[in-house]
């Protein structure tokens, strides 16, 4: 079985250095390394911001891509499982980066693929190439990942970036902060999983006065559809939005991380702020995911 | 005093006890090894006294051994069940169940949105035993099912 990226816990602490590092490489010099090399995105659940970047990382190494941003004009409604759909696809091309809406389908077809498979996205599960621009936008700002304070706010319950994150900086000696509502703290697993590690945190659930001592400042959004009591998210939703005004007393050095796409909990004001960094991390996703890439297929 | 209490229930000459089943679970033994279907002799105990459990059940089946598999299903629900092998009277074998570090193609992923639930997989899970029971790791979706929501895929399904 070829190595493949499912999911975070499947990169050793030197591989997410290694990636980080050739993200870094990438960024500076574009050559087409992967000349001749075929990648499949399939897309069986649209992701324009996911499927364009992994597309053009692809490009951008040479590489050329086929495959479909939507399952209905495929064999897949006329019923093919993602077994057959994967073994023929796998015989195409030299990497499948996949997105699918059920939990646990890229590993599945990671055991199915002779080629590689790069999780784009299972459902609610694991997103691990946005954890790896998360890790190089960390390194590219604060110049280190080592010992940095990361305070993370919002949906910590449901947010797949935060938990894949956490785990993925554990390796790092992080100091993390979670700022969040009743209903959305961070689950006990994880909580376990960092004192398992003898790794710090605190919770909170006020933004303004718990955010002077971040190194990165991960925002994710507050979702209405994840209130089963309607009254509850509009105590909420005004409560966990950054305002320009909050970021006086931070650290210089700070930056602001989102996974995007953002709806208000970041106000526009902040946009102009120079430790507002979320445009510039998704830019970063490119580099990431070309590294990802070639680790899989261009060594 | 173990001996009397299987006497109250038939001796059987060859064939498989099964004995410290919590009372509770009885029926779901019954349905993971498809007793319904089998067509030897079986005589069921249940509410029985025990050293080692509130109220145990015991299964005695005629003419019928075991595979490690079947153990296996078993584990996941009365992990302290233990299986006598019986021939001419005798137990010429008694066999602990225990639970195996993986689960495979036994056990159900209780999160709806896992792919095995969605597409003929064989489920896999890893085993973790903590101070809140045993805990099943799905290896697709890594999501944990409890004691409380696990459901085994009984035999004919």
């Amino acid at each position: 079985m070829p190595k493949s990226l499912v999911s975070i816990h499947d990169f050793s602490k030197d591989e997410l250095l290694y990636i980080v590092k050739q993200a870094a490489i990438f960024e500076k010099d574009h050559r087409p390394v992967l000349k001749g090399k075929v990648v499949a995105t399939i897309f069986f659940e649209p992701s324009t911001r996911t499927r364009l970047s992994f597309e053009t990382a692809a490009n951008r190494l040479g590489a050329r891509v086929v495959g479909f941003s939507d399952a209905d004009n495929t064999s897949v409604s006329k019923g093919e499982t993602l077994k057959d759909t994967i073994m023929m696809i796998s015989n195409y091309a030299d990497l499948i980066v996949m997105r699918h809406p059920r939990e646990g389908s890229a590993r599945y077809a990671s055991e199915i693929s002779r080629v590689p498979v790069i999780n784009a996205g299972d459902g609610a599960n694991q997103h691990p190439s946005q954890t790896l621009l998360d890790m190089y936008s960390i390194q590219k700002t604060q110049g280190r990942l080592d010992n940095l304070t990361i305070t993370m706010v919002g949906d910590l319950k449901y947010g797949r970036t935060v938990h894949s994150l956490l785990q993925a900086m554990s390796h790092f000696n992080t100091r993390f902060k979670f700022i969040a509502p009743p209903e959305l703290r961070m689950p006990e697993e994880y909580k376990q999983y960092l004192s398992e590690r003898g790794l710090p945190f605190t919770e909170h659930t006020e933004l303004a006065e718990n955010i002077n001592d971040a190194d990165i400042l991960y925002m994710t959004r507050v979702q209405r559809e994840r209130f089963s009591d309607p009254i509850e998210y509009e105590k909420v939703k005004n409560v966990y939005v950054l305002k320009n005004s909050f970021l006086k007393d931070t650290k210089p050095s700070m930056k602001i991380l989102h996974p995007l796409p953002r709806v208000n909990e970041i106000s526009a004001d902040v946009d102009n702020n120079p430790k507002a960094y979320y445009f510039e991390q998704a830019r970063n996703g490119v580099f990431a995911r070309m590294a990802i890439i070639h680790y899989l297929i261009g060594r | 005093m173990e001996r009397e209490k299987q006497l109250k229930v038939n001796a059987i000459k060859d064939g498989t006890v099964i004995d410290r089943i919590p009372s509770s679970q009885l029926f779901r033994v019954i349905e993971i090894l498809s007793l319904e279907d089998c067509d030897s002799q079986i005589t069921f105990g249940m509410n029985l006294e025990s050293k080692h459990l509130e109220s145990k059940a015991i299964i005695k089946i005629s003419e019928r051994f075991f595979e490690d598999d079947d153990i296996n299903r078993i584990a996941l629900i009365a992990p302290e069940a233990k299986f006598n092998i019986i021939k001419d009277y005798e137990v010429v074998e008694k066999r602990q169940v225990t639970v195996p570090d993986a689960i495979v193609g036994i056990a159900k992923c209780f999160n709806p949105d896992c792919i095995t639930n969605h597409q003929p997989i064989t489920t896999r899970f890893a085993t973790k035993h903590t101070d809140k029971g045993l805990l099943l790791v799905c290896h697709y979706c890594e999501k944990v099912t409890d004691e409380h929501n696990l459901k085994i895929i009984s035999k004919n399904t």
